[in-house]
């Protein structure tokens, strides 16, 4: 559009104008600001001097109490516990070298602690207060109070410590706080203030780690009125944080106190779930560590051992670990079998002891073979053959799709750290993880859960529970939070043909409890609790064709790191399944007499609630368990005296 | 005059367009900023990070993102300001269904490695898009009732957006820059007097309505006002903040209390010492000489826009470069009188200093159409 020339420049000149006078609107106003600038900072400049120096207001954060964490009966797992500690600030302390050294004479620091409190006070700045040293008893505090006149800038100072009274038993599942790291600060976008408090304590693994937004609470401030030299005159308001909530876990802690005894140094694991709702009643991973160590920095001389040790036990095996699951995951090939139609329970194959498949030659345990075996007698007795033919009918993406169904090869999600999802290998996952064709040989190593299966105890104990009840069990650590009951996940039913999973019971059952089972030595003969289980030994070393010509060597006869790892699930009671349990002991030997025993002593101190009756056990075992009995009565003792008042 | 009558050939091209930057506004803007530096250094406790660092980092790309605009012809510009309003619009709302909540309010889009707060993009594309259209309006027409409606639904519809996340500081803004850009272009004095009356008769209103079922603010926004009003009815609560910061403030005196010395600003935890309240660190550290200053650079840079925009011929140009210095202007204005305890605390940064990367970018970005005016003048 044109314009003609004298109407452009009448528009330009109002603009101009307009133009002009809102700038002089924006300068005066910018002289107004100039002016109470001058007014705030010049004219009563003396007045806020005054009350910022002289009678200085200062806000502190006052660190909320971390909430605290309870078993399912309200036993404490975590606590707060109170802990003094003298900090100085180094503008108020004047020459921090001489007071240093008059409060070394009047309590005791070693040389460590103090080189680094000074270092630490010449570094930051001069009105931050710098622990010098923690944990000092009640006395060292009257001590120092009493000569405050000589410590200038120095102040006791209360404040609460993490506690675990139950020590090593719940390292593995509440795992422990620490000093927040900065690594601690980058991972999060925007870190809480109360963090930059120097020694606040930050969950560090585990449900402690997990739940560390509901455990820490937010912080309160007070406003305290200090005179000039930085000592405290009065507290003049405070508005108070909001401490942390309290958890409260599934996990009964006698039963997991019981369970840590058991294991006592052996490198295993035990997960109890209750097939009901899916809690877990106790996960165990042995050997175990005192979390209270590591409060306030752990010294080498405690940590190396921990590190080193080819136990592991900084490792939490129920959920990071994953082994392969050996015969005890001969129950999913079945399902997978049935489900299918393939095969019916009462087909037969014939196992002369080996089966030869593309060339090569798969052994069944049983050199000698089992001659015609149908399910049930396959399962009682552990048959490899038979499941390699089953496997070899189905095919390993079924078999696959149906662990998958029965929680294996899944992440179940607790609040524990690194909970690792196992491995259900399927073609395409081989293909590109490996970067290989996928063979038969696989197929039938995968058909009694060798080769590429991997599992944890937990998956395997909720599996169990699966198979036990014919529900989708999905396991829960917490129980409530600020005494909210937490919602149940799963629980659908995994629409399978009932009597299949009938069968699969039976058969369980018949490993225990049949005089020609594999687990028949550990059964349970108390009526309403018997046990239905399978055992399990999965090899970590291939045998060689010389080792076969010679015999397999007996594991015994074994280095440590290369004999079997022995593993066990059940759940009882047979009839009406409250708990399903999986055992690992890691390199163990076999599975029947490494783990099976432990699981029945589990099993049965479960559903006790405590220490069970002797005539639970077989007539034969029952001098044994007694003695068994006394020396873990002693291992843990609060929780086998409440355990025989309730039995 | 328009563009089209001037002689394209007499603006400068290619990388000749440099030279006919305004380099001394440059200069301006980059002191500022070099100031922001200083004080995030400073109240992180003479450390880089985690303010000063990512801010300097924020400010080259702001100001490579600078120089690509002022490149750019402003009657491209001009052409695309509607698209871009149209972008922001679409942007506020998709903040109002699918944005981030933080601190309570939704304003942020997760654009990946960017947070994107498309408030902040709008003040400057209403601005870009007021001049646009009255650049278009025959001057005539400006003051037309149906011509004055239209920028007012234009200015209205993103205020009702940002005014709902909820952001008053922002829709405050947006309601000025708007409001004035109107005014510089020549619309009737009586629209603006009527306003005026109109909106005096709406706080009566505000304030009769409080406790009463139609209550038109939320609580928050009341106390806000009330502390305003007097803030040492509440010293611990929302007075909190004016009280620190006045005494920060008064503490710095002439000459402060020098470089990384100031004690209220760290001591006290001031929960927005790096974003809102930095212009206390800076009153307290350099004392009334060091704010004034800052206080100077600002006035500087808003004398230089205006001065510019008034040797622009061409409309779209001098009304877009007002509108920008405008908005501008009312940032360091809401925040240094909220700081001062001269307006409520409406959560408004002070420009180019409080650490934030999407007000610096868009700022920047403002200022490169800025230039660009100013490069591709009519000579």
């Amino acid at each position: 559009m044109r314009r003609n020339r004298a109407e452009n420049d009448a528009n330009h000149a109002k603009l101009t104008r307009r133009a002009a006078l809102l700038g002089g609107v924006q300068l005066l106003f910018m002289g107004g600001l100039a002016a109470r600038m001058r007014y705030l900072q010049v004219d009563q400049a003396d007045q806020f001097r005054l009350l910022a120096e002289e009678n200085r207001i200062n806000i502190r954060l006052i660190p909320p109490a971390r909430g605290e964490i309870f078993d399912r009966n309200g036993v404490r797992l975590a606590e707060n516990v109170p802990s003094y500690r003298i900090v100085i600030v180094r503008e108020d302390a004047g020459d921090v070298d001489a007071v240093m050294a008059r409060l070394s004479q009047i309590i005791d620091i070693d040389l460590e602690t103090y080189e680094r409190a000074l270092e630490e006070l010449k570094r930051s700045a001069p009105f931050l207060p710098v622990t010098v040293v923690e944990g000092v008893s009640w006395d060292e505090v009257s001590k120092v109070s009493v000569n405050a006149p000589a410590l200038p800038g120095v102040t006791p100072e209360v404040g609460l410590t993490r506690v675990y009274p139950r020590g090593s038993d719940f390292a593995h599942v509440v795992g422990r706080v620490g000093r927040v790291s900065q690594k601690d600060l980058d991972a999060l976008e925007n870190p809480d203030q109360v963090l930059r408090i120097p020694r606040f304590q930050i969950g560090k693994i585990n449900v402690e780690a997990r739940a560390e937004d509901v455990l820490r609470g937010s912080a309160g401030t007070k406003q305290v009125e200090v005179n000039a030299t930085g000592r405290v005159m009065r507290e003049l308001a405070r508005r108070e944080g909001q401490s942390g909530a309290d958890l409260q876990l599934t996990i009964d802690s006698d039963l997991q106190r019981y369970v840590q005894a058991r294991l006592g140094d052996e490198s295993a694991a035990v997960v109890v779930i209750d097939c009901e709702n899916g809690d877990l009643a106790a996960i165990a991973s042995a050997p175990s560590y005192d979390p209270n160590l590591f409060i306030g920095g752990i010294s080498s001389a405690n940590y190396d051992p921990l590190l080193n040790s080819k136990y592991r036990p900084l490792v939490n095996k129920t959920v990071q670990g994953a082994y392969p699951p050996g015969s005890t995951f001969k129950m999913l090939t079945a399902m997978a079998a049935l489900e299918e139609g393939i095969v019916g329970p009462d087909e037969t194959v014939y196992c002369p002891g080996h089966l030869e498949v593309a060339d090569r030659r798969f052994h069944c345990w049983k050199r000698a073979g089992h001659g015609w075996v149908d399910l049930e007698n396959s399962l009682k007795q552990s048959c490899d053959v038979y499941y390699y033919d089953l496997a070899l009918k189905v095919g390993i993406e079924k078999i696959s799709a149906m662990a998958k169904r029965f929680g294996l090869g899944v992440r179940h999600d607790l609040a524990l750290s690194s909970v690792n999802s196992g491995l259900t290998p399927t073609k395409e996952w081989k293909r590109t993880a490996r970067g290989a064709d996928w063979v038969i040989g696989d197929t039938v190593n995968a058909s009694i859960g060798q080769g590429f299966m991997l599992a944890s105890p937990l998956q395997l104990a909720v599996m169990s529970a699966r198979i036990a009840t014919g529900r989708e069990v999905s396991p829960r650590l917490i129980k409530s939070v600020d005494g909210v009951e937490q919602p149940l996940n799963g629980g659908a039913a995994l629409d399978m043909d009932e009597n299949n999973l009938r069968k699969m019971r039976r058969a369980m059952y018949e490993v225990v409890n049949n005089r020609r089972g594999t687990a028949y030595r550990s059964r349970i003969i108390g009526e309403g609790m018997r046990m239905a289980g399978k055992t399990g030994t999965s090899q970590v070393r291939n045998i060689t064709a010389a080792e076969r010509a010679r015999g397999v060597t007996r594991n015994a006869d074994l280095p440590w790191e290369r004999r079997d790892h022995a593993l066990f699930v059940a759940f009882a009671p047979y009839d009406k399944p409250r708990y399903a349990i999986s055992v690992l002991v890691e390199h163990g030997g076999g599975g029947s007499t490494a783990a099976a025993p432990i699981a029945r002593d589990v099993m049965l101190q479960a559903m006790a609630g405590g220490e069970p009756p002797l005539d639970a056990y077989p007539k034969g075992d029952r001098a044994r368990i007694k003695k068994q009995q006394e020396r873990l009565r002693d291992l843990q003792p609060e929780a086998a005296i409440k355990g025989r008042d309730q039995a | 005059m328009s563009y089209l009558e001037y002689t394209v050939k007499s603006v400068p091209t290619g990388f000749r367009k440099i030279l006919h930057l305004n380099w001394p506004l440059a200069l301006l803007l980059a002191s500022v900023c070099g100031v922001g530096f200083l004080m995030l250094y400073s109240v992180a406790g003479g450390s880089f990070s985690p303010w000063a660092e990512p801010q300097m980092k924020r400010f080259g790309l702001g100001l490579a993102l600078m120089m690509v605009v002022a490149m750019v012809p402003i009657w491209l510009w001009r052409n695309l300001s509607g698209l871009a309003y149209g972008v922001s619009m679409v942007l506020l709302i998709a903040v109002a269904l699918i944005g981030d909540e933080r601190k309570g309010a939704q304003r942020w889009i997760d654009l990946g490695p960017i947070d994107l707060q498309p408030s902040e993009l709008m003040k400057i594309t209403l601005v870009m898009f007021l001049a646009a259209y009255y650049d278009w309006l025959p001057a005539r027409r400006v003051s037309r009732p149906f011509w004055v409606l239209l920028p007012v639904l234009i200015i209205l519809a993103p205020t009702a957006l940002v005014l709902e996340q909820p952001d008053l500081g922002t829709s405050i803004l947006l309601l000025a820059a708007g409001g004035g850009l109107m005014f510089l272009a020549g619309v009737h004095w009586a629209y603006f007097a009527a306003v005026i009356a109109s909106g005096v008769g709406l706080v009566t209103a505000v304030f009769q309505s409080r406790g009463t079922t139609w209550q038109l603010l939320n609580d928050y926004q009341y106390r806000r006002i009330d502390t305003f009003l007097d803030p040492a009815a509440d010293p611990l609560g929302a007075g909190y903040h004016i009280t620190q910061s006045k005494i920060a403030l008064g503490s710095g005196g002439w000459t402060g209390r020098g470089f990384m010395q100031g004690t209220q600003s760290r001591l006290n935890f001031l929960p927005e010492k790096h974003t809102d309240f930095i212009f206390t660190t800076l009153a307290e550290e350099f004392g009334f000489i060091g704010a004034i200053s800052l206080l100077g650079l600002y006035a500087l840079i808003i004398i230089f826009c205006v001065v510019t925009a008034i040797r622009n011929k061409d409309r779209f140009s001098s009304l877009l470069t007002l509108g920008i210095a405008l908005n501008f202007f009312l940032f360091f204005a809401v925040n240094m009188s909220m700081v001062m305890g001269l307006a409520p605390v409406v959560g408004v940064p002070l420009p180019l200093v409080s650490y934030g990367g999407s007000a610096m970018l868009v700022l920047l970005l403002a200022f490169g159409l800025v230039q660009s005016a100013h490069v591709h003048r009519p000579r």
